[in-house]
């Protein structure tokens, strides 16, 4: 198979599982191994196509002319790449989860919760691997609609309140800043292709290259830039399967991946830092990235809690992709992979200790940590990786954002990275503290660890955040060729 | 060759047909009779099409009479891409029509029924077709008066009313327009449209001919329902029967819209230009009213139909809206979006009908809960709604960028960030639609159903289809609009 198959196939196998899952809607067993052999074959798919990437291979597709010069055409480059292969490794994961903590809870609809997710996945990919803005914002708007009907799951007035202010936010931000930027962008520049070097310079004006970029930055919801980062806590009420995968790695990246794919590949780092269009972008990320915190400090429910965190580390990629040097950009790549595996295991954990306990805030935490000690230790690598300590993934990408601090002299932006390290470890220090060193509340009716499933899927994700500490390589590379090294 | 009378033909099957199904007295057979008159329209326009694309305008002398003291049949891109719209939409609702009417209207006046929706239909094309100031009329009364009836004929007492106050608002409008032409005509001594695009301009200046002009304009607004002259659409749509809001919301208003693009811009253009006829202010401030009050008032309905109702005096806004940016790219805009409005609004209006097809108005509270049981329906209408929106992949989108673009191509951004800001006011409503059906729960008092039966299920989620495929494969749209707006700018196309 030539590799612009690889990526036909690759987004055509949860489409086509998401068909399967919804046959098999009978039979629970038999539906549960549609997704998982649909999420193995998926990612060895992806991987498949890592050492021709690696090898400096381009593969594209042929193009669907849908208007004058907008076409549809599929193209793979490092950070799709990188993106891809995050998103399918956690899939499998995260499907092996799922089947826990569905049977364990005894939720409700589990047949179009799978295939929503199936769908979801497909989209995912589709932006991974979208050649141009106008196929980028087609997956992006399919991810936003197939991910809805997880979102209010539940059915409560309080899923259905929520589920409107996500698909508001999302679809508004999209079609009203995001579809202005990509038309203008086709108007002026005659083309949406990404390519290398960007493809917008010549054609806009200094302020008019400002204008666009804050269309764009705004405008890609997902990313939760503050003011557009409520959709994110309300989300929240989604089973929690989905706030680890779709919203703390594939939506959510999906967002910065598009605002840092958008950066390198339409307005070009050089050509943004020579205009200079970017600099008020540093303070708007850096300010998302304390507020966040500063709210997440403020939670006691436990998955708010993580979701403000996600918006903080957020906007981390986006501030360290606007810094606009070739260290800065690495370091946006790698967060994008560090806090996926970071953040999954963080809600992986949270879910574990409601399947076990029923417990949803932070304050009935004391003493769990000796009940559940494979949850609470892979919680305590997810906030070690999220505070940036080693031997996490998080250290990884903070390192390289912070020497692209120094280098280029942003002064804020090391601030900003200081001060919310320190926030960090404030508002998970002492959820690991209470758990492990305080102790249980007196008559608390006895439990243990949550179903295996879900005790392998967290151990697997905090395991793999350590792995990225230890072993870098393939990331790095990837990011490396981001940022324009040679292959 | 018979080929060559297909510009007569068009008009004329449907117009002969419709006598014969008022004489036939079995509704079966009245409604076969109509379905191969208007299964045969779309083939026909197909041609015609065809050949007007690869060879240039068609011009048909009725009875071989040379224009300008004979009738002329003048079909360019613009009226050929029309009239495949109108008898596409009219073929397929007729099979939707059969089971959807038993249910609505009294069996032994359905045959009549039957005649009135072709004469409907061939006043509708009538009007596309002709090339004659004063046939448009005769055609616009045909239509118009047969439109009434179709409205009347609903079960709900309401449409009485309804209708009687369209029957009102549409005689005003044709009465105006009539009156307009015959201005024109003491003027200009000629009712052939080409030839009084050649002599107007020698009489420009005269009272006559600008109180002419100011005639047509008023009486095809009202027939179009540009806000504030909509007052007559959203009762008549409410309350016909589902076939005649499907019919009539995908393509009268669209016959009206495209008429006042001929005297616009083909008639009136050597005269006054675009932008003196209608200074664009107004026109544009009328449009972005027409979408703003529409689809907030669309946001308060409490009856569906009543909602898709306002929602299409919102789109027509859209239509005008490019035909003020009063450029090349914002004609086609309008162009493209005639057709795509067409197909998306005929696609819910037949799905909203099956839902009345197992009675009752469709009020929100009545589709609560439905979504798992008629899944197919609310898949449609949800895509078609999405289509409303203008997500990508559907021909909403493929409108909204023609229009968004043709802004930004005069430098006007407020109007793009106007168009794309608004298209929320269409997520919201269609939003409601989708959460009621989805997401609340079902009055356990109501009649459980299933799925409307196939006949119906398939014209409807085939309009759907359309949305979609229309929206990836824009040649036959997009590419025709532009050559329509082209012609009607009077460049070679």
């Amino acid at each position: 198979m030539s590799p612009a198959t690889t990526l036909l196939v690759a987004i055509a196998i949860p489409a086509a599982a998401s068909v399967l899952i919804a046959l098999a809607g009978r039979k629970p067993n038999l539906r549960e191994a549609v997704t998982l052999c649909a999420a193995l074959a998926m990612f060895v798919a992806v991987a498949s196509l890592v050492p021709g990437v690696l090898g400096g291979g381009r593969p594209a597709t042929g193009a669907w002319s849908v208007l004058p010069g907008v076409e549809l055409r599929l193209a793979l480059e490092p950070l799709g790449m990188l993106f891809a292969l995050v998103a399918s490794f956690l899939w499998i994961v995260n499907s092996l989860y799922s089947i826990g903590y569905m049977r364990g809870n005894d939720e409700p609809r589990q047949t179009s919760y799978y295939v929503c997710f199936a769908i979801a996945l497909a989209a995912t990919l589709g932006i991974a691997f979208s050649a141009n803005l106008f196929t980028l914002f087609l997956f992006y708007e399919l991810l936003t609609l197939s991910t809805y009907p997880l979102v209010v799951h539940k059915q409560s007035p309080e899923a259905i309140r929520a589920g409107r202010v996500y698909l508001f936010v999302l679809l508004g931000s999209s079609i009203v800043l995001f579809l202005s930027a990509i038309v203008w962008v086709y108007l002026r520049a005659g083309t949406g292709d990404f390519q290398p070097g960007g493809i917008v310079s010549g054609a806009f004006s200094p302020g008019e290259t400002c204008l666009l970029l804050a269309l764009f930055a705004f405008g890609v919801g997902k990313a939760a830039l503050m003011p557009m980062h409520r959709w994110l806590p309300a989300a929240m009420v989604a089973p929690t399967p989905v706030s680890a995968l779709l919203h703390a790695v594939a939506v959510v990246k999906a967002g910065v991946f598009v605002v840092v794919k958008v950066i390198v590949y339409v307005f070009g780092v050089d050509h943004l830092s020579a205009v200079g269009a970017g600099d008020w972008l540093v303070y708007v990320a850096g300010g998302t990235v304390i507020i966040a915190s500063l709210i997440a400090l403020m939670q006691d429910n436990l998955k708010r809690r993580l979701a403000y965190s996600t918006v903080s580390q957020l906007s981390y990629v986006i501030l360290a992709a606007i810094l606009l040097t070739p260290l800065s950009v690495i370091g946006a790549a790698l967060h994008i992979a560090a806090h996926a595996f970071g953040k999954i295991t963080l809600f992986f954990a949270a879910g574990s200790i409601y399947t076990a306990s029923h417990k949803t805030e932070v304050s009935q935490l004391d003493g769990i940590g000796w009940r559940m000690p494979w949850t609470m230790g892979a919680f305590a690598v997810g906030a070690l990786s999220m505070i940036g300590v080693p031997p996490t993934a998080g250290f990884v990408s903070k390192w390289f954002m912070v020497s692209a601090a120094f280098d280029t002299k942003q002064y804020f932006a090391l601030a900003v990275i200081l001060v919310s390290t320190l926030l960090n470890a404030a508002y998970f220090g002492p959820i690991v503290y209470a758990a492990f060193f305080r102790r249980a509340p007196e008559g608390e009716p006895a439990h243990g660890e949550a179903p295996w499933p879900i005790v392998v899927a967290l151990t697997v994700t905090a395991l793999g955040s350590i792995t990225i500490f230890l072993a870098p390589d393939l990331p790095l590379a990837l990011a490396r060729q981001l940022a324009g090294g040679a292959p | 060759m018979i080929a060559d009378h297909f510009p007569a033909l068009q008009v004329v099957i449907p117009l002969l047909a419709a006598p014969v199904c008022a004489m036939v007295r079995n509704r079966r057979v009245a409604w076969l009779i109509a379905l191969v008159a208007s299964l045969a329209m779309p083939f026909i326009a197909g041609a015609l099409l065809m050949r007007v694309l690869s060879e240039g305008p068609i011009s048909y002398w009725m009875g071989g009479w040379e224009p300008p003291w004979g009738i002329e049949y003048r079909i360019d891109a613009a009226n050929a891409f029309l009239l495949l719209l109108v008898s596409a939409i009219a073929a397929i609702i007729m099979p939707y029509a059969r089971l959807s009417l038993d249910r609505e209207i009294p069996h032994n006046r359905q045959p009549w029924y039957y005649a009135l929706y072709l004469l409907c239909l061939a006043g509708m094309l009538g009007m596309a077709a002709t090339g004659d100031a004063f046939n448009v009329f005769v055609f616009l009364e045909i239509a118009s008066i047969s439109t009434y009836l179709l409205i009347a004929l609903g079960r709900d007492r309401r449409a009485l009313m309804a209708a009687y106050q369209y029957l009102v608002i549409g005689t005003v409008g044709a009465t105006f327009f009539v009156i307009g032409v015959g201005f024109l005509y003491v003027m200009t001594g000629t009712l052939n449209i080409a030839d009084l695009a050649e002599r107007l301009p020698t009489v420009a200046n005269q009272r006559p001919v600008i109180v002419g002009l100011a005639f047509i304009a008023v009486g095809l607004c009202l027939k179009l329902a540009l806000f504030p002259l909509h007052y007559w659409l959203p009762n008549a749509y409410a309350y016909a029967p589902s076939a005649t809001t499907a019919f009539l919301a995908a393509t009268a208003t669209k016959v009206a819209i495209y008429l006042l693009l001929r005297f616009f811009f083909t008639v009136f253009a050597k005269t006054f230009p675009f932008q003196e006829i209608v200074v664009p202010v107004i026109w544009l401030s009328l449009s972005a009213a027409a979408i703003v009050y529409a689809s907030t008032a669309a946001i308060y309905q409490e009856n569906v139909k009543r909602m898709l109702a306002y929602s299409s005096v919102a789109q027509i806004g859209y239509i005008t809206l490019g035909i003020g940016i009063g450029t090349e790219a914002g004609l086609s805009a309008a162009i493209v979006h005639i057709f795509n409005h067409g197909v998306m609004k005929g696609a819910l209006f037949l799905l909203v009908g099956g839902i009345a097809y197992y009675g009752g108005t469709v009020t929100f509270r009545r589709i609560a809960g439905l979504g798992r049981r008629m899944p197919l329906t609310f898949a449609g209408i949800v895509l078609a709604g999405l289509s409303m929106v203008g997500v990508p992949g559907t021909v909403g989108f493929v409108s909204k960028w023609y229009l968004v673009t043709a802004a930004l191509e005069r430098g006007w951004w407020w109007l793009a960030a106007f168009v794309v800001g608004t298209s929320l006011l269409a997520l919201v409503y269609m939003g409601r639609v989708a959460e009621a059906a989805f997401f609340r729960p079902a009055d356990p008092a109501a009649e459980k159903h299933g799925e409307m039966p196939l006949s119906m299920l398939i014209p409807a989620l085939l309009l759907v289809g359309a949305c979609v495929y229309f929206g990836f494969a824009t040649d036959l749209t997009a590419d025709i609009a532009e050559r329509a707006a082209r012609g009607l700018l009077g460049k070679a196309p």
